[in-house]
């Protein structure tokens, strides 16, 4: 019997329907996804975004010139005999005139005026007066950081309540914060130096930056790429192009493949006996760090490499063969190039990878708190041998500390990382695109 | 020979020989019958044979358009295309045969009106009924492929032409005895005639067929009896 | 040329013999692909080897540039020789020989590059320019060797893939020649074209012909009839026959050869 196009059997509409429950179920996953994405970086963002802001006071501070320079020979080596101490006095009277300038009235002593200040400002001062000894006697204005508690007050960390019972604070002080600032003495603002300034001790959340983690795992980064991309890239291409096709090459291959599988903290504790107890590098170093990172990133790099060149159709390479070019000259001009794409995604996508790994640098040692720039040679520490910190371990140090402040920098450092892993993935993607041959 | 992968094909060259066939039996008849009515002095069978001869054109038409058609499509190499090509060949010497038993009957039927001239209706049926067997066996070896068959029939024509320069002589005789024969011998001569050429055109259907079994034309010269052309006998 | 009666024609060029084939087997790890294989190929001529799919007739091409030599399974013996020196010889590098002996395959397989490029690639890693202008000579020769300078003149420096596919072949075929070589080996060159682009590239090849030696694997016996002077029929690995084209066509001696071109089964 014949039946119509027009009316489906039930064969036809079981299927239809099973179909569509799965693109059903897929959709609610893919759905799902986003809603938890979306919960992720909304706590992330709300605990990090205030890292980027920072509270300043601007002060007309005198450099009276006894304390500052007791020898009166404007001599910079003879001035920094006088330490930050000896400038906590001075950014305390700044601060007492300033508020009777503004005509306000409060019960607090200097000393507890000073508090509003933080406490590496001395040393920003100081800092200045010894680069600039011609400034001593002169009443110059500073924008200083404003302390811990005060930062907190004005990113609603810190309350009057809170305030109460705070040791490093009171709510006298919160009050004439808020005074000031509705003076426009004191202002919130973007701070550039949580990128560019070192870390700080636990009482100063307020002076800490990234400045030393972004530096070292821009190192890391630097000999991760010029290590593990060109020896990933040759061993890929001697292994797919060269090597006898026999039990060792298989071998060598499935190993490689299983060390992609590896916990990188393994990585972490070959590194710590090889590199540092038995070649007895600096420990702590971007160079250790960077190493370690590179046997971590070589097996994903190999195994990308490999996937883009056995994508190459064999047609380009018997071409080549055909015209009178030697193995190598194949791979090296046809092969390669057209490999191109598929093998910067993959260093791309292995870079970023090690841009956040940190279990194997806290077995090497980067957890220390580094206050230094590391400098990239010196004679004595070698190519990136000074010690140094990473992004992701620094992450890890500040959600140690007891200060609720370093939760929102901690939080801050992250966002920072997303950028920088987003930023690599975009150029990957670019890259990618740029480079994409058809064939 | 083995059949090709396109059974279409085998059919198609099947088509082509069950055609020759039917024209070469159509052609048989002919001429037996023609001879017949000469001999029966039966002008309705002549009649027969002219109109029959409008069938066996026919037939030649429909065989070379399948043969075009089989070369376009098919385009068949070596022993396919000496086939072909065989069958067109075939054809035509097949249609000028039928076209000779055409004349036979033509005279024929002016022949009755005369009186008969003695033994000259009994040797021009045996020299037509000689003809007509090698005719049945040139189209036997086609259909067999058997070259043998084919070079004997050539070798065969010698008496077809002997039996043609017998009855010259005769003619010639009767002719020389009483110019009322006259009319009547040049009728049965040019007769004669035909049913030689008929002889000679079936030798050219061996020969062909002897090139398409082995590939070569058969270039020793055929033997040829016919010796009135020569005032003296060239040897 | 074209009125010269056979006869004429096949007393007045006597051709030399160009590749020689002599017991040459191949395996193909324990599967013998190719059976005592013994040929001679003349010089500017275009030889064809047909027969059925798995016969070995690209087997055998392969063999005179030593492309099997990239396949590790593959066995090789034989005596083969061009211009009478054994391409098989330890001293022979396989790269060098294949300058000489120039290869054009079934797919159309341009270089992603440059239409410029592609041509000029040989001859720059076989050292036959001094300079660029010396290159670009080079390059439009060869492009107009092969038919393909008026359509590609203008565009140079478009990459090879925005060709056609015929135009594509001839941009093969130009590569392959750039190289200068004295053989020019071609593995069903037609098999991906249409008819047009088919016909303009044998059309190519009957030029090609009074330059190079050339040898045309097929699988349509009709282009092996209309383009070439001689023709092998391979089948199972054996070389069952090899005689003029015109012969092999209509009255070929072996019944394995009648069988195969009349299209009959066995």
């Amino acid at each position: 019997m014949k039946t119509s196009l027009l009316t489906r059997d039930t064969h036809t509409r079981k299927r239809n329907a099973a179909e569509a429950r799965f693109k059903a179920y897929g959709l609610t996953a893919i759905v799902v996804a986003m809603l938890a994405l979306l919960v992720l970086l909304s706590s992330v963002l709300s605990n990090g975004m205030s890292a980027f802001q920072q509270t300043f006071i601007t002060l007309p501070v005198e450099l009276v010139a006894e304390r500052v320079d007791k020898k009166g020979n404007r001599d910079p080596a003879e001035m920094a005999k006088t330490t930050t101490i000896g400038y906590a006095p001075l950014l305390r009277a700044a601060i007492a005139a300033e508020v009777a300038r503004q005509g306000l009235t409060t019960e607090l002593a200097d000393k507890a005026l000073g508090e509003l200040i933080s406490k590496e400002a001395a040393a920003t001062v100081r800092n200045r007066v010894l680069a600039n000894p011609d400034l001593v006697g002169e009443t110059v204005t500073f924008t200083l950081l404003a302390s811990g508690r005060i930062d907190g007050f004005f990113k609603g960390r810190v309350t009057l309540e809170t305030a109460a019972l705070d040791g490093n604070t009171s709510p006298e002080a919160l009050m004439i914060a808020q005074a000031l600032a509705d003076a426009g003495v004191i202002e919130t603002r973007f701070n550039w130096k949580f990128f560019t300034a070192p870390d700080a001790s636990v009482q100063r959340p307020e002076a800490a930056g990234l400045g030393v983690a972004i530096l070292g795992s821009l190192y890391m980064m630097l000999v991760v790429l010029f290590l593990a991309l060109p020896i990933g890239v040759a061993s890929s291409i001697y292994l797919e192009e060269f090597a006898p096709q026999n039990r060792i090459t298989d071998v060598i291959e499935v190993n490689i493949s299983n060390l992609a599988a590896v916990p990188s903290i393994v990585y972490g504790i070959l590194g710590l006996a090889i590199f540092i107890n038995f070649m007895e590098f600096n420990q702590s170093s971007p160079l250790v760090g960077g190493l370690v990172l590179t046997l971590m990133t070589l097996p994903t790099i190999i195994i990308s490499t490999r996937a883009a060149l056995k994508s190459v159709p064999p047609s380009i390479r018997d071409a080549a063969l055909g015209v009178g070019a030697s193995k190598m000259q194949s791979v090296f001009h046809h092969v390669l190039p057209l490999a191109a794409p598929g093998i910067l995604t993959g260093t791309i996508i292995g870079l970023a990878q090690a841009l956040g790994e940190t279990a194997p640098l806290l077995l090497i040692g980067m957890v220390a708190f580094v206050r230094e720039y590391p400098a990239a040679y010196t004679p004595e520490a070698g190519l990136f041998g000074e010690a140094s910190t990473a992004l992701p371990v620094q992450v890890f140090n500040w959600t140690q500390r007891s200060d609720p402040a370093f939760v929102e920098r901690a939080s801050g450092a992250i966002i920072t990382l997303l950028v920088f892993l987003l930023i690599m993935n975009a150029v990957a993607i670019y890259l990618r695109r740029r480079f994409e041959r058809r064939w | 020979m083995n059949e090709h992968i396109s059974s279409a094909y085998d059919r198609d060259l099947e088509g082509i020989t069950t055609l020759i066939m039917k024209m070469g039996g159509l052609v048989e008849e002919a001429i037996l019958k023609a001879a017949k009515s000469l001999a029966d002095r039966d002008v309705e069978l002549a009649e027969e044979v002219r109109a029959g001869d409008k069938a066996i054109d026919a037939l030649e038409i429909q065989i070379n358009e399948e043969a075009a058609r089989t070369i376009a499509l098919r385009a068949p190499v070596s022993k396919d295309l000496r086939s072909i090509l065989t069958v067109l060949r075939l054809a035509a010497s097949l249609e000028r045969i039928g076209d000779y038993a055409k004349n036979i009957a033509k005279r024929t039927s002016v022949l009755v009106e005369m009186s008969p001239v003695s033994g000259a209706d009994a040797a021009l049926r045996r020299m037509a009924r000689e003809v007509e067997q090698m005719l049945k066996d040139t189209l036997d070896s086609y259909l067999r492929g058997d070259a043998e068959l084919a070079e004997d029939v050539r070798q065969r024509d010698q008496e077809v032409d002997q039996m043609y320069n017998a009855l010259f002589r005769e003619f010639l005789t009767f002719m020389m005895e009483d110019p009322r024969n006259i009319t009547a011998c040049m009728h049965l001569h040019f007769m004669a005639k035909n049913i030689e050429r008929m002889g000679d055109l079936t030798t050219n259907m061996a020969e062909q067929v002897i090139y398409q079994v082995t590939g070569e034309i058969p270039d020793e010269a055929r033997p040829k009896g016919d010796k009135t052309a020569y005032v003296t006998d060239p040897g | 040329m074209e009125d010269m009666t056979h006869v004429d024609r096949a007393m007045s060029t006597q051709l030399d013999v160009k590749i020689s084939a002599k017991g040459v087997q191949v395996h193909y790890g324990d599967t013998q692909a190719l059976k005592d294989v013994n040929v001679e190929i003349d010089d500017k001529t275009v030889t064809a080897f047909i027969g059925p799919s798995g016969c070995g007739k690209s087997t055998f091409l392969r063999c005179i540039n030593r492309m099997n030599d990239t396949i590790d399974i593959a066995r090789v013996t034989g005596d083969i020789r061009i211009d009478g020196e054994d391409i098989y010889d330890p001293k022979v590098d396989p790269v060098q020989l294949r300058a000489k002996v120039g290869m054009v395959f079934q797919k159309p397989n341009p270089f992603p590059k440059s239409i410029y490029d592609n041509v000029a690639y040989g001859p720059k890693i076989h050292g036959m320019a001094r300079n660029k202008a010396d290159l670009d000579e080079i390059v439009e020769k060869s492009l107009r060797k092969a038919a393909l300078w008026g359509e590609a003149k203008d565009r140079l420096n478009a990459p090879g893939t925005s060709l056609s596919g015929g135009q594509q072949q001839r941009l093969c075929i130009a590569r392959a020649i750039a190289t200068a070589p004295e053989v020019l080996l071609m593995d069903e060159p037609c098999s991906a074209l249409d008819p047009i682009a088919t016909a303009q590239v044998e059309e190519l090849i009957d030029e090609l012909r009074q330059s190079f030696s050339v040898v045309i694997v097929t699988h349509s016996m009709q282009q092996a009839a209309r383009v070439s002077q001689k023709t092998a029929f391979f089948h199972l690995g054996n070389l069952v026959e090899y005689d003029d084209t015109d012969k092999i066509f209509t009255n070929p001696q072996d019944p394995r050869t009648e069988s195969y071109i009349s299209g009959r089964i066995g």
